[in-house]
């Protein structure tokens, strides 16, 4: 039992971003020379967490103490000085300067060539990575990018290193060796905050194991007391919400509207996401899909949508399926365009010669009214409508079967909806609406995809559930342990 | 409303001061600035009409490569290239009359096409900005005239830096009781209100919109190629350019020489800005800077007051224009502070 103080103390702190608490009166204490693993489920808090250490968000309430001195951390500025670092999920580095130009980024005075080349031996000898000082970022690997992130951290005299999911990205020899090289840091005698949501690599590595649900700690011991078992029921809750029960509707699934056969998906970088898949989505259905970030399921949504190509494999979907892309700003309207042009976006690809406005206008009137979007008019720009009325407009363009559009003959038009983090940044209100569309058109006949990184969001309005894991999809049961247990691989 | 004319009151008051700064007779300069530009009907037609017509197409090419996020900045370069196209084509063939000159105009808009296409293909292939391309293809253009003038097509006597004259029956024909003003205009109105047309009411203008206010959204809107959208509308917008050109040579000049344009391919970008990229506008906005340099003329003339004053308040002009949209578009929004960006990844 150390009598040292802590390297790191973080006391009561508590975090609401408007309608939401992040954080409810947390509390860590990370020794030095050790490494302290910090575990939780999308949206439990733990990269908000740390991000009030190093300065990035402030706290409504709580402290924060360094080798317990009480400390005023208002900016990354102030937590470099007193000897924080941290790796984040998604890399601060400037990819088209060289690695010592990163490694001199937020230092002062005269920038001398010879010094930061300097640095950037030091550090590798420190630490053992080669970094070549002439290396452009953008033509390293991931796993040399980390590597910089990390110097980067190192080159500021870090004590204290945050490190939010550093194994995400990283093949698993390239996990292996970090796992080791952030060991032997902690052994030298500094303090390590490793943010991760895979159990098995926090129990290989980790001194101490504290577990964050909806913004509380729930667990907090040493990780030789800990087991697969005590940290996935502390990370999932073992409370009444396993046995709720999900509103159903009524009525049976139908025909197939969407199938998947053997479908492998590689994204950008060419790193495999899912490997053969194959499954079926019917009418009055909505397959929810589970999965920890970066498991693959904003590409497989786009696939199933239409909006990027497999690599191998088959999907069978309609002509024209519904996208909403959690990304609603950058993906989905034109923010500074009235609602008639929004409206219009959806059939805007496959249109040929003029734009029916009046149709469209009416359109607009009629969604307007039938989903409740409140705006002075169907003129205004969209930016000034509330993010939730944003998101109704949004999911009825989407949802809506269309102007008039020829339906195939004989055939009724049978709505087909893929749908991302629908609920993202609405209020309570705008969520229930959102839900309640997404049922009706279930109900209507739809076959919906639906992925959120909200579980509960996705347990509750699914008839059935997948989820996605190291590349490999796998059909679950609807209940809340089963699923939780799969998307962390268990 | 009230915005507005509170812009050009403050416009005039500025005019007003800068004269009296310089020490100019203020109501003399007024008056040839208005007679120079609208006040006779001479003036309107050959002086301001004259000059609206290459900035109309021009200030067309431009909204509509702007609109699409393309930033052509090379209207004058394609326009001297559509100039030499047509020039070249006239030249070849004087007695082939209104054939030669339907074929003429579309070898000077193709000329502008090819001209642009050249700065689209190196976006497209290696991620040139085309802000400086198109700049430099400029330069590229204008001393390529004055290489061609002086050589390859100079007139007989080698006296002059110019073409021979185009023949009589392969010029563009003038309007009767219009002075100088000639059939280009009617060209030149029916194109840009077609184009404007176009961008409206087609499926494929309002692609065009969509990929240059955000290509995200078209990428997500699915199946909108917005790599090929981008490229068809910067070689569109170099025709366009392009045909502003062949119409200078065979309806004003009557011959290609290297000041072809004074500049008109950089007054288009402001005439396309003060029209908020919108053809039909340009129309009214292209007639308003025609008015402005026509009537920089005749104070220069007049009352000696140097014609740049009216490059200072064209310049004012757009500050004023958009200093009110920006105000106009804060007012309309306000601050909502209440829809949070929640990146909040935990």
């Amino acid at each position: 039992m150390s009598t040292s103080p802590p390297a790191l103390a973080l006391e009561g702190i508590s975090k609401r971003f408007g309608a939401v608490q992040a954080l409810r009166d947390v509390s860590l204490r990370v020794e030095p020379g050790t490494i302290h693993a910090l575990l939780g489920e999308n949206g439990a808090g733990k990269t908000t967490l740390m991000h009030v250490a190093f300065g990035l968000v402030s706290s409504n309430t709580g402290s924060v103490y360094v080798d317990s001195a009480r400390v005023e951390i208002r900016s990354p500025a102030d937590a470099i000085a007193i000897g924080l670092g941290m790796v984040h999920q998604h890399f601060s580095l400037v990819p088209a300067m060289t690695v010592a130009e990163n490694l001199a980024l937020g230092g002062h005075g005269v920038l001398r060539t010879r010094e930061m080349v300097d640095t950037v031996r030091h550090i590798a000898d420190l630490t053992g990575f080669a970094l070549d000082p002439s290396a452009r970022v953008e033509n390293l690997s991931i796993g040399a990018q980390q590597r910089v992130e990390i110097a980067k951290a190192l080159a500021r005299q870090a004590r204290i290193l945050i490190l939010d999911e550093p194994t995400a990205v990283l093949a698993p020899s390239e996990a292996e060796d970090l796992l080791r090289w952030i060991r032997r840091f902690a052994d030298a005698g500094h303090a390590v905050v490793l943010i991760t949501h895979k159990l098995s690599e926090a129990l290989a590595v980790a001194d101490h194991v504290t577990v964050l649900r909806h913004g509380r700690v729930v667990y907090d011991d040493a990780a030789a007391r800990s087991s697969v078992h005590g940290l996935t029921a502390a990370m999932l809750g073992t409370d009444a919400l396993a046995s709720t029960e999900y509103v159903r509707a009524g009525g049976t699934a139908g025909a197939a509207v969407f199938v998947a056969k053997g479908v492998t998906i590689r994204d950008e970088r060419g790193t495999l996401r899912l490997r053969d898949a194959s499954f079926v989505v019917h009418e009055r259905e909505i397959l929810g899909v589970a999965g920890v970030e970066g498991a693959g399921q904003h590409e497989l949504l786009r696939a199933l949508a239409g909006r990027a190509k497999v690599d191998a494999g088959v999907i069978e979907r309609p002509p024209r399926v519904g996208f909403v892309p959690e990304d609603r700003h950058r993906d989905a309207v034109l923010l500074d365009r009235s609602l008639t042009d929004n409206v219009a976006l959806r059939d805007a690809a496959r249109r040929r010669g003029r734009m029916p406005w009046a149709a469209i206008r009416a359109k607009t009137q009629n969604l307007m009214s039938e989903f409740d979007v409140r705006a002075p008019s169907r003129n205004v720009p969209l930016r000034s409508l509330s993010g939730g009325n944003q998101q109704k407009l949004v999911v009825a363009r989407e949802m809506g079967t269309g102007d008039r559009a020829a339906p195939a003959r004989g055939a009724h038009p049978v709505a087909a909806l893929v749908v991302e983090n629908p609920t993202r940044g609405l209020d309570v209100r705008a969520t229930a609406d959102v839900h309640a569309r997404l049922r009706m058109a279930r109900d209507q006949g739809a076959a919906i995809v639906l992925y959120s990184s909200d579980l509960d969001e996705v347990l509750a309005l699914a008839s059935r559930m997948i989820v996605l894991h190291g590349g490999e999809l796998r059909e679950m049961p609807l209940d809340r342990h089963a699923v939780g247990r799969a998307m962390l691989g268990a | 409303m009230l915005l507005a004319l509170g812009g050009v009151a403050a416009i005039i008051c500025a005019i007003v001061l800068l004269l009296l700064l310089g020490g100019y007779d203020v109501p003399s300069a007024l008056i040839a600035l208005w007679t120079g530009s609208v006040g006779t009907w001479y003036a309107f037609t050959s002086a301001t009409l004259v000059r609206a017509i290459p900035l109309m197409l021009t200030g067309c090419a431009v909204a509509v490569a702007f609109r699409a996020g393309v930033f052509n900045i090379g209207a004058e370069g394609q326009l001297l290239a559509g100039g030499t196209g047509a020039a070249a084509i006239a030249l070849a063939f004087p007695s082939a009359g209104p054939v030669a000159l339907a074929i003429a105009l579309i070898a000077g808009a193709a000329a502008g096409a090819g001209w642009a296409g050249i700065a689209a293909l190196l976006r497209e292939r290696f991620g040139v900005l085309e802000v400086i391309s198109t700049i430099m293809l400029n330069f590229v253009a204008l001393y390529a005239v004055s290489f061609l003038v002086r050589g390859p097509l100079q007139e007989p006597t080698h006296a002059y830096p110019q073409s021979s004259s185009i023949a009589e029956t392969v010029r563009l024909a003038r309007l009767p009781g219009a002075g100088r003003l000639h059939v280009g205009i009617l060209i030149a109105l029916a194109i840009t209100l077609g184009v404007g047309w176009w961008l409206r009411h087609t499926a494929a203008g309002f692609r065009l919109q969509v990929v240059g206010e955000s290509p995200t959204a078209a990428a997500s809107a699915g199946l909108i190629d917005v790599r090929r959208t981008s490229a068809l509308a910067f070689v569109a917008s170099g025709a366009l350019a392009g045909l502003a050109g062949a119409i200078e040579v065979l309806g004003v000049t009557y011959a290609l020489y290297e000041d072809l344009s004074p500049g008109y391919g950089y007054t288009a970008i402001a005439v396309a800005l003060l029209a908020g990229l919108d053809p039909w506008r340009v129309v009214l906005t292209s007639l308003l800077f025609a008015a402005l340099e026509a009537g920089a003329g005749a104070m220069q003339r007049d009352a000696n007051v140097p014609s740049t004053l009216v490059a200072v308040i064209e310049a004012l002009l757009i500050v004023t224009v958009v200093a009110t949209q920006a105000i106009r578009r804060r007012r309309s929004v306000g601050a909502r502070t209440d829809d949070l960006e929640l990146e909040v990844t935990t």
